[in-house]
Parts: structure tokens; sequence; C-alpha cells
């Protein structure tokens, strides 16, 4: 396996050398991060793919706020935002909802354990090279973490107008955007590359 | 090693990494023999593909602020609200955390990335040499902040599903919300169609400019 690798911002050759537990490597000229150590990437990268898969079954299944307002109860789900919209027949708004907040982060779970169960039990999954593509290219588009700052500023928006109530749901998605952003941060790309060559 | 891979001969995969050696890639079909992926030297039409995103989020930016995002029936009242008319509310009944949070996500950091994002590109076209690795960074932050702007559309999204209390309470979504949620998505792709190292290609230009001006000032020398 060619043990160089080329900084994705500058173009600069570096040598892949191993690293310290915690290191990273930098690109000695513009500074961007090339790659990281890490410490049991299969295990944690399986475990905590599975733990998001829980999570965004519960996050998608229970109530997720509840609005009061003169003896009125509203109860929604993740769902019922884009149900919404589409009623209102703001499509473009709906399917963008959609997408960055529910089929795309599922799409990248499912994608986690179709890659990495695989893995795990020492064998080569089939459409590995087509699914580790997708994930690529999922990445920049799932926006859960954003949308929990608009869940964030809903919250006082509607504060002075009628009493809101979170449900389990919001802290399942808290928990579940942690979940992911940690089940990408243990990753090691280089096992994928490894098993992508070996074919 | 002070070589671009460029310089060296080599194609990097955007997804995995590999080196190609560029000779190879039309006989690969311009594939990564490890992942499949497409693989270019740089983005393809980094440039001009970028500038046409710029400008289409420029054009739809009027619209996304001018238009009204919500219309809010409260008893029997309806009112609608721009992006600026919400910050103003905010800023005026005391959440002043709020109106900044919205002023920033929605109306400075669309606008941020898109003057980023021109300056970036006239910058490359200019063949600017000056402070690389600041310009690469200021790249990588637009990049990184992009996406944030779509929480006013995630807020747009919460206030239409939760206040739908029939005569007391009701939010509906404004024509401002698609013409919005596009300069994000535009803004986005735009700045996934930048290639950043064409800032470093650049560089490697004046090194060999400034080489071939010694040249001809230590013949000039010669000649005296």
């Amino acid at each position: 396996m060619d043990k160089r690798i080329a900084c994705h911002c500058c173009d600069l050759l570096h040598e892949v050398r191993p690293l310290p537990p915690g290191g990273v490597a930098l690109c000695a000229r513009c500074g961007a991060i090339l790659y990281r150590y890490k410490r049991n990437p299969l295990d944690r990268t399986l475990a905590l793919a599975l733990t998001g898969l829980i999570l965004f079954i519960v996050a998608n299944t229970f109530p997720f706020l509840a609005i009061e307002k003169a003896g009125l109860t509203r109860k929604m789900t993740l769902a019922t935002g884009i149900f919404e919209l589409y009623r209102e027949e703001v499509y473009l708004v709906a399917a963008l909802v959609a997408l960055t907040t529910l089929l795309l982060p599922l799409v990248e779970l499912c994608a986690l354990l179709y890659v990495f169960a695989p893995l795990r039990l020492g064998r080569r999954p089939r459409l590995l090279a087509p699914v580790w593509r997708v994930m690529a290219r999922v990445r920049a588009w799932s926006m859960m973490e954003v949308f929990m700052l608009g869940i964030l500023v809903s919250l006082v928006k509607l504060a002075s107008m009628a009493t809101i109530v979170p449900g389990v749901a919001v802290y399942a998605f808290g928990a579940l955007i942690v979940v992911l952003t940690a089940a990408f941060a243990a990753i090691d790309p280089h096992l994928v590359w490894e098993a992508l060559e070996n074919r | 090693m002070a070589l671009t891979a460029k310089e060296a001969g080599l194609a990097a995969c955007h997804v995995c990494n590999r080196l190609i050696p560029v000779g190879e890639l039309a006989a690969t079909g311009h594939r990564c023999p490890r992942c499949g992926a497409g693989v270019h030297g740089r983005k393809t039409d980094s440039l001009a593909r970028c500038w046409a995103l710029v400008l289409a989020a420029v054009i739809f930016y009027f619209p996304a602020n001018l238009l009204p995002m919500t219309h809010t029936g409260f008893l029997g009242k309806v009112q609608s609200d721009t992006i600026m008319s919400g910050v103003l509310y905010f800023f005026a009944s005391g959440s002043w955390p709020i109106a900044l949070v919205i002023f920033i996500a929605s109306v400075f950091v669309p606008l941020l990335k898109l003057l980023v994002l021109a300056y970036l590109l006239i910058s490359v076209q200019r063949r600017s040499h000056w402070r690389p690795a600041e310009r690469t960074r200021l790249y990588r932050m637009t990049e990184i902040i992009g996406r944030w702007s779509m929480v006013d559309i995630y807020v747009v999204t919460i206030l239409v599903a939760l206040v739908k209390l029939g005569a007391l309470a009701n939010i509906e979504a404004g024509p401002a919300a698609p013409h919005f949620a596009l300069v994000v998505v535009l803004t986005m792709f735009a700045a996934m169609a930048f290639d950043p190292r064409l800032i470093w290609d650049r560089m490697g230009e004046e090194s060999k400019d400034l080489s071939h001006h010694r040249v001809t000032e230590n013949t000039e020398k010669s000649v005296y």
C-alpha cells in the first residue's frame, strides 16, 4: 500500500507514519488535519453505531415537543414538521428537512453498521466501496446538530406565547447527535482502505 | 518532502486518499482503483462552477431576506415576519442572545460566505500570492460554518408544526422559506465546488516565476 498521503487542502505530499496515542498529523504547509490516532476503532465505531440506531428509533417514535396554551395541547414528532410543510405546499423545504434530519442520518447509521459489523468479524462487506463512497458524500448534508440549535431557538421564540414541554424524543435526539459524531470520529479510515485493497 | 501530489504527477482520490499516477487516470476511466470514486487532479471546472453557484445564491439572497419567512395568526390578527423583522423583534423585546443567533446564522453567515467565496475566487483568478495559509483557513471556515445557516429553516419547521392551535394561534411558512433554503444549499454546493489547492498551485507558479526572474537577472549581471 502507498505510504504517502496528499493534503486535501493544499496537495502537499506527506509520508504516513504511525502516531502516538492521542496524536494528530497536521499538514506541514497549511495546517489541515491529515489523520488521527484511533484507539480500538472497530469496536468503538460499531458500538456507537448500534447505540445510534436505537436512539434514532426512540427519537422518531416518541413525541418531540408539546405546546400548551389555554387548555389546548398539541404534540409533534420529528415527522410532523415535515408533514405540515408538505401540506402547506412548501415542498422544497419539506424535502430538505426530511433529507437533512431524517433520511440521511438513517443512511449514515445503516452504512456504518453495514461497513463495520462485517469488518469486526473479519469479513469484507460485498458493497464496501459504493457504501463507503455514499457515506463520504452524505456526511455534509446530515445536519441534526443544526436542527438541535433550531429547537433551542424555537423554544425561546415560543416561550412568551405558550408553554412548551420537551418530550423524550428531544433527549434521544440530543444523545444521537453526540453518539453519531463520536461514531464518525472513532472510524479509522486506514482499516477500510486496507480492506478495499485486499479484494 | 516539499512536493505536491500534482508536481509528483499524482492525483489523490477525494474519498479514500489513494494516490494515482495522472498517466493512469485515462486507463481507469478517471475512477479510483481502490474505491471507485471519480478522480481528477483538481476538481473539474472548479472556478466556473463555484462562480455560477455563488451568483445563483446571491440572486436568491434578496427574496430570502425581503419576503416574509412566517405568517403568524394570533387571535384573528395575521402578522408577516421577514428574517430581519424577527431579529429586530427579539432585540426590542430584550432577548438579544436569540436575536444575535438568528442574525448571525441567517443574515451574517450567508452574506459572509458569499463574500469570502467571491474573494477567494478572485484571488485565485488574479493569481494572488498573498497569505495562502490564511486563505486556506478562510476556506475551511466557510466550509464548516455554512451548514449552521439552516437553523432558520428548522425553526420555521418546528413553529409550523407546533403552533397549529386553530383560531387561537397559527403559524404558516412564508415565501422566503424556500428561497432561503436555496441560498443555504447553493452556498454549500459552492463551497464544495471550490478547490483550495488552486490557491497553492498559484504559489508553485510563483516559485517558478521567481527562479526565472533570478536567471534573467543573473544573465543581465553577467553582461555587465
